[in-house]
């Protein structure tokens, strides 16, 4: 009993200092290696941007554009309905920027004191999608409120659904929907695997999915947009790297990819 | 009654056989404060940071009732089909030998590690709309499951009836078949034999085997958004609700969680002396 014991815990000890050792050989490797690339901005570090679901395809892009331009910089990406980021960085996350989906969303990570100074660098619209063979016959926004329509929509307290509620108001028309997402992306994937009829998302959402869903427009006079602040979060250990990131989206060079991707400029 | 009395014996067997209790040495000691702190420090937390004196007034305006309701009703549905179906199974695997009969232990385990998510895909695949089996269900019978309390009730039963099966074999493998096979000589048909004889054996491990089938159907997660989505009062249950809620109103996610935990301590302590001990030493 007792010698196996002692074993086991000679063990447990043993494990956990290779992992420290791995963790060790792992941060000695990082600045060598980016010593090596020597980048011309003398930027190095790891950051990790927490980032709305709807910014999903552009920031990837954004990400791998900025890593090119600095080669000792390495960006990781977490996309999720910004609501969940605000508690995910209320609750300690590590996390260098935070880039939301709306002002509401930023403004209480700020007002918690975990970042400052948010800069809104682009707007976004909201756009019904539609299965390809649209089965529930949806041409406009009237067409939701029909009781034989099967829609998906964000839950009230993500942007893209808050953003959704306005255009309802706005149309004056009530929307029963079959489903409550986590996320822009969740709603979006329900039309794509066609299980409901017609989902509403941001303009951006419809472009970034191409042919797997049909957009159908939602007219100006009642659309409604929201807006997206990013700022550097105070806890991140990379403030200079977390702050190029934010110059870099607010650049022309950022502002070309998010233009592409169908963002409007503030 | 021998039948009932034989999880008891067993069990005052097992004692006699392991002796009176031993003081623990420290290396083993030690570890298993360590584990035990680690399994009890976060429902303490639970306990401690719940806003007892808002909490009437928070949960009454938290779609909790609703919430609790369904996952009430729809983890004790799956429950009962995995009992009707289930038992049968864990009978078929145990009891009788055909070729690929590894291979359908292995299918009929794969929820149990499968992550629930991917499970809610899979359902989706084949029930949703669009489905190999779902779309001939909404073409001939007009029946669409996704989003319905019924994708509810499919996606926990997907989930949590290898609990029930992998219990429930274990038990008929380990059962005493002697009084199958006397019940049998008898004159007893197999159906009889089944009835009378075998179920009554295993009743502890069936009882200990639904508790953990429908504990299990009672936390689901993961299948269910996927396959059912999220609809206060249609779909959304206890864990979804309580997830939700932690973006919007943490102190809520908190009593919702409560809640859960209160339901299953009360399950717990209700089944525990007369059936899950008794089942944890007959299988």
């Amino acid at each position: 009993m007792r010698p196996l014991a002692l074993t086991l815990i000679a063990a447990t000890v043993g494990l956990a200092l290779a992992g420290c050792s791995s963790d060790d050989s792992s941060s000695d490797a990082s600045p060598s290696a980016s010593s090596s690339a020597t980048s011309p901005s003398g930027l190095e570090g790891d950051i990790t941007v927490l980032a709305a679901a709807s910014l999903t395809e552009s920031f990837n892009t954004l990400g791998e554009q900025f890593e090119k331009a600095n080669p000792g910089v390495h960006v990781t990406f977490s996309f999720a309905a910004s609501s969940a980021l605000a508690a995910q960085i209320a609750d300690g996350a590590p996390a260098d920027v935070f880039a939301s989906a709306s002002s509401k969303t930023m403004d209480d990570v700020v007002t918690a004191g975990d970042a400052t100074d948010p800069v809104v660098f682009a707007t976004n619209s909201m756009e019904i999608a539609v299965p390809p063979a649209n089965p529930g016959k949806v041409t406009g926004l009237g067409d939701l409120a029909k009781s034989g329509v099967k829609s998906a929509l964000c839950q009230p307290e993500v942007p893209c659904g808050a953003t959704a509620a306005k255009v309802f108001t706005n149309a004056e028309i009530t929307v029963k929907p079959v489903t409550l997402e986590p996320d822009v992306k969740a709603v979006l994937s329900k039309v794509t695997l066609g299980e409901v009829d017609a989902g509403v998302v941001y303009v951006t959402d419809v472009i970034a999915a191409g042919t797997d869903v049909t957009g159908v427009e939602i007219p100006d006079d009642v659309n409604a947009s929201t807006d997206y602040p990013i700022a550097p979060l105070a806890k991140s250990a990379h403030a200079d790297v977390a702050k190029a990131f934010v110059d870099y989206v607010l650049s022309s060079a950022g502002t070309s990819v998010l233009s592409a991707a169908g963002f409007a400029q503030p | 009654m021998p039948t009932t009395l034989s999880p008891r014996v067993r069990e005052r067997r097992a004692a006699t056989r392991g002796g009176g209790p031993r003081s623990a040495p420290a290396p083993l000691l030690v570890p298993a404060l360590v584990g035990l702190l680690f399994l009890v420090v976060p429902l303490v937390a639970l306990l401690v940071r719940a806003p007892w004196g808002d909490a009437w007034e928070i949960l009454r305006g938290s779609a909790a009732g609703e919430a609790l309701r369904l996952s009430l009703w729809t983890s004790t549905t799956a429950t009962a089909i995995s009992l009707v179906v289930g038992v049968p199974l864990a009978w078929l695997l145990a009891r009788t030998q055909f070729p690929g009969l590894r291979l359908v232990r292995a299918l009929v385990t794969l929820p149990l590690v499968l992550p629930p998510v991917v499970g809610g895909v899979a359902l989706l695949l084949a029930f949703g709309r669009n489905g190999i089996v779902g779309q001939y269900l909404d073409q001939w019978f007009g029946i669409t499951l996704p989003f319905t309390p019924a994708a509810v009730v499919i996606a926990e039963t997907f989930v949590a009836m290898p609990f029930l099966v992998v219990t429930v074999e274990g038990a008929l493998r380990s059962a005493d078949r002697g009084f199958d096979e006397a019940a049998a000589t008898l004159g007893a048909g197999p159906m009889t034999v089944f009835r009378r004889v075998t179920l009554p054996l295993i009743g502890p491990s069936l009882v200990a085997g639904a508790v953990l089938c429908w504990a299990r159907a009672l936390g689901e997660f993961g299948a269910t958004i996927t396959f059912a989505g999220s609809f206060p009062g249609r779909t959304q249950t206890m864990p979804i609700a309580v997830y939700y809620a932690l973006e919007s109103d943490p102190e809520a996610a908190i009593l919702l969680s409560l809640i859960l935990l209160l339901v299953s301590v009360v399950v717990l302590v209700a089944l525990r002396d007369s059936w899950l001990r008794a089942g944890s030493a007959a299988s």
